[in-house]
């Protein structure tokens, strides 16, 4: 597998530049061979569960070259990547026919690929944020792809608030250079373990929160969400909520976090009041919304909020002492509610898109009666919300369930109090989207609309699917303990990470 | 004092960046705070009186040892030039994508004021 690691990079980069080449006369072609590269890169997250190893960049060693890590958490999450990018480049096929300079579509998605995979598989601070930044980019530009005067002002938006966060960023890492004399996270944390925190590394601290809290849209920062993520085209609206915010936003904060700077009780405790800020305020914020796609992005900054309200408990019980099986839950519920919030939130703006097409608004209050027009994409949209509100045997409920329960067994009776209420407010939230979308009277001008054709609809059926047996997960043994367990224990041996990578490095080395 | 300078140059580019009413303004803080941070990250490695970090073929007659030394005492650190080089190319494609929106935009509304570009709300 190590060989293969430079491939989750490599293959969408050259896709991206082999692209565009096919120009608008081959776009067809174009079209079938970006589908090969994201099906490709599924097969190989899917190859990848279970395993860990490091990749050392043209064979410098660890303490000089930069390195690419596998671990349970990394593969975890481009095992997120993968299905959903599969998902909407399916979808983007009929989609983005309406578009001119299809290729140049494809061209940035396979970079924002390229980008969100190098996030989580690096194993350099420095590396992570280029990676970032190709993502970064990318997503700018695919927000601002209609070049209309709302998808104009979103992406400058966006833009400007993306730079400032990359730029904390890189001011936080520069400090972290200053401070501990390396790039490598091993080896940063190493430098950390043995001479404490000092001011300055304190400093770096806050500016990467701040910096990875904005590219997440966690509360304080979520001004730009809602207007980037609904004016996109559907398809790269599903990859911008579904997976962007959490690859560079919240993977990359919880590996410094966790695993290079250590869980301290402060950290935690802000995790865990951005986290219920985070709930309450996109709950609230959604549901006055009636314009489609606004309610969906609001509702994922809510969402957000649960996984990190998972991660931050998981933290608070870590450096008090606690249980570890307590934190454990906590993290476990807060991974798997990432996972499974990809997957339906990218099935939501699929279904609005599908909507948007049929019906050329995004207005809830100017649609109506669609059920009977749009039997399939009622349908999913009728399992996604129910896993979004949390209706038992779909996805969103396991993993709210774990989520209260750890909140519970901590002693947090609050904050579980908290999770049911938004939870009520996300089942409001996606009644009224069925209640105005789908059911009612359908209105005159929309007499003539036809359901969605092909790939979207595939797209669509095969996320729905997804949606009904993510339980599975959690349930069946084995999976757990090939997929969850290894991306919570990564969280969970946080400082020992650094010993690990250096162990896996040199006994790689010998056999070599 | 080097380094509160360099922090006051990025707090009036972040300043401009959010105070600032015009797009092309903005566009020039976020430019302000980049060069800040590159400015930093190169007087991480600065040594007054240093020398470049090359090491000649001339050098190793002299042993390997003593090369090492030397090269630890005189050298600037050569990795922050090399993360400014990198974060230099990711900043110039940021803001040529800037300035290309500023672009568009000034073509759909007529006007580089951000209290009249507001569309969105909500």
């Amino acid at each position: 597998m190590s060989r293969m690691l430079p491939a989750f990079v490599i293959v969408p980069l050259v896709a991206a530049f082999v692209l565009p080449i096919f120009g608008t006369k081959g776009k067809s072609l174009a079209t079938f061979l970006a589908n090969l590269v994201t099906i490709f890169l599924l097969v190989l997250a899917v190859l990848s569960v279970g395993q860990s190893c490091v990749y050392e960049v043209g064979s410098w060693s660890l303490r000089v070259g930069i390195v690419l890590v596998l671990d349970g958490l990394s593969s975890l999450l481009l095992l997120a990547i993968s299905v959903v990018s599969a998902a909407a480049m399916l979808f983007s096929v009929r989609y983005m026919e309406r578009y001119t300079a299809k290729t140049k579509y494809l061209s940035l998605f396979m970079l924002m690929v390229a980008g969100m995979n190098g996030v989580a598989i690096s194993g350099d601070i420095f590396n992570l944020f280029v990676f970032l930044e190709i993502a970064s980019l990318a997503s700018y530009a695919l927000v601002g792809f209609g070049c209309e005067h709302e998808e104009l002002e979103a992406s400058f938006k966006y833009m400007v608030l993306g730079s400032v966060a990359s730029t904390f960023i890189l001011f936080g890492i520069a400090l972290v250079y200053g401070n501990t004399a390396s790039l490598n996270m091993a080896y940063v944390s190493k430098a950390i373990q043995s001479n404490g925190i000092n001011p300055g590394l304190a400093f770096a601290l806050a500016l990467l929160i701040v910096g990875f809290g904005l590219k997440a849209a966690l509360v304080p920062f979520h001004a730009w969400l809602p207007d980037a993520h609904s004016s996109a085209p559907a398809p790269i609206s599903a990859m911008l909520s579904g997976i962007l915010i959490k690859t560079i936003g919240i993977y990359a904060l919880t590996r410094v976090l966790f695993n290079v700077f250590g869980v301290s009780l402060a950290v935690g405790w802000l995790l865990v009041v951005m986290g219920l800020l985070s709930m309450v305020a996109g709950a609230f914020l959604a549901i006055g919304q009636w314009d489609f796609k606004r309610l969906l992005a609001y509702s994922s900054i809510s969402q957000i909020g649960y996984v990190v309200l998972g991660l931050g408990l998981g933290a608070t019980l870590i450096a008090m002492g606690a249980n570890p099986a307590w934190a454990s839950l906590a993290i476990l519920g807060g991974l798997f509610h990432l996972v499974n919030h990809a997957v339906y939130k990218s099935l939501l703006f699929l279904t609005s898109g599908s909507v948007e097409m049929a019906t050329g608004t995004r207005q809830l209050k100017e649609m109506g009666g669609l059920a009977g027009k749009m039997p399939v994409t009622r349908a999913v949209c009728t399992i996604a919300s129910a896993s979004i509100a949390g209706v038992p045997p779909f996805a969103g409920f396991w993993s709210k369930l774990i989520l209260v329960i750890a909140a519970i067994q901590a002693g947090f009776y609050w904050v579980a109090v908290i999770l049911v209420s938004v939870s009520v407010c996300t089942l409001i939230m996606y009644l009224k989207v069925q209640r105005y979308v789908f059911l009612g009277e359908l209105p005159d001008n929309l007499r003539k609309v036809r359901e969605s054709k092909g790939s979207m609809l595939i797209a669509m059926v095969v996320l729905a699917g997804l949606c009904m047996v993510m339980g599975l997960l959690l349930l069946v043994p084995s999976l757990k303990t090939s997929v969850l367990d290894p991306a919570v224990n990564v969280l969970l041996e946080g400082l020992k990470y650094s010993d690990r990578v250096i162990q896996m490095c040199s006994s790689q080395g010998k056999l070599l | 004092m080097l380094y509160a300078l360099c922090f006051l140059l990025f707090v009036i580019g972040l300043y401009c960046a959010v105070v600032k009413k015009n797009l092309v303004k903005i566009v020039i803080g976020l430019a302000v705070m980049e060069y800040a941070v590159n400015l930093f990250l190169i007087m991480l490695g600065y040594r007054a009186g240093g020398t470049a970090p090359i090491i000649g073929r001339g050098d190793f007659e002299s042993g390997t040892e003593k090369i090492v030394g030397a090269f630890l005492n005189s050298s600037v650190d050569p990795l922050p030039q090399a993360l400014v080089l990198t974060s230099i190319v990711i900043s110039l494609g940021s803001l040529a994508l800037l300035i290309s929106l500023c672009v568009r935009i000034y073509g759909k509304y007529g006007t580089f004021d951000i209290t009249e570009i507001r569309r969105l709300r909500g």
